[in-house]
């Protein structure tokens, strides 16, 4: 049976309890469901942060996003996936991104939620610029994320 | 061919795509950085820091060492900052 994939970029809003009862709707082989989301934060490091907006490459972001899926479901035994990533203007408080992963155990399924998140951040052509008193500027990457996901690289 | 640019790479080269017909030396990647580089200041500001600089050739990533040779879509982009 093959395993259900989600994969959607939207400027609008989602709602996460919706998209883990349509991933289990009918379901008995899942066991364990396990989401990420990733929210929009208020402020960083002491400065309020009026809103985020998020540049993306529109086709590449989706082909991707579908590449670390296959990646995901080639290591890990899943029974279903969804990934919504958003783009444009978001404020805090709001979604960004969610990741649902679905298996028999739970184990499957919070080491691919985690790296599916691990190379989202580092690979899926996205950019945040932040919104703030002081003007809008372009979130520079980190060496924590990078480093986040080379320990999923296979040896 | 077609060259795409995103985020602070697109403000400071000010334009979003464009079509460009490089040299048969221009070979790889780094090349076609170097080259367009040359284009003029706001691709020099945009280039100043080639480690930086993240690219895709036809929506997949690639290194600065990968060959330009077929390529529809060539794109420059700065490290990732999704999720």
């Amino acid at each position: 049976m093959s395993v259900p994939v989600t994969i959607r970029l939207q400027e609008a809003d989602f709602d996460t309890a919706r998209e883990i009862a349509a991933l289990t709707k009918g379901r008995t082989d899942i066991g364990a469901v396990v989401t990420f989301s990733g929210i929009c934060r208020g402020g960083e490091g002491g400065d309020a942060i009026a809103a985020l907006t998020l540049e993306h490459y529109p086709g590449m972001a989706e082909a991707e996003i579908g590449r670390h899926a296959e990646e995901a479901l080639s290591r890990w035994p899943l029974t279903g996936l969804t990934i919504i990533h958003r783009y444009g203007r978001i404020v805090p408080g709001e979604n960004i991104v969610l990741v649902v992963t679905a298996s028999s155990h739970r184990q499957a399924a919070f080491q691919a939620a985690e790296f599916l998140m691990d190379y989202l951040k580092t690979h899926a052509p996205f950019w945040k610029r932040e919104e703030s008193a002081a003007g809008t500027s372009w979130v520079d990457a980190t060496s924590h994320d990078d480093a986040a996901a080379a320990r999923w690289a296979k040896s | 061919m077609k060259v795409v640019y995103f985020a602070w790479v697109r403000e400071r080269i000010g334009k979003a795509e464009e079509n460009v017909d490089p040299p048969p030396a221009v070979r790889t990647v780094a090349d076609l950085i170097g080259w367009l580089t040359q284009r003029g200041e706001q691709y020099a500001h945009a280039f100043e820091t080639p480690r930086v600089i993240r690219a895709a050739i036809d929506h997949a990533h690639v290194k600065p060492e990968t060959a330009i040779a077929g390529a529809r879509e060539i794109a420059f982009f700065p490290p990732m900052t999704g999720g």
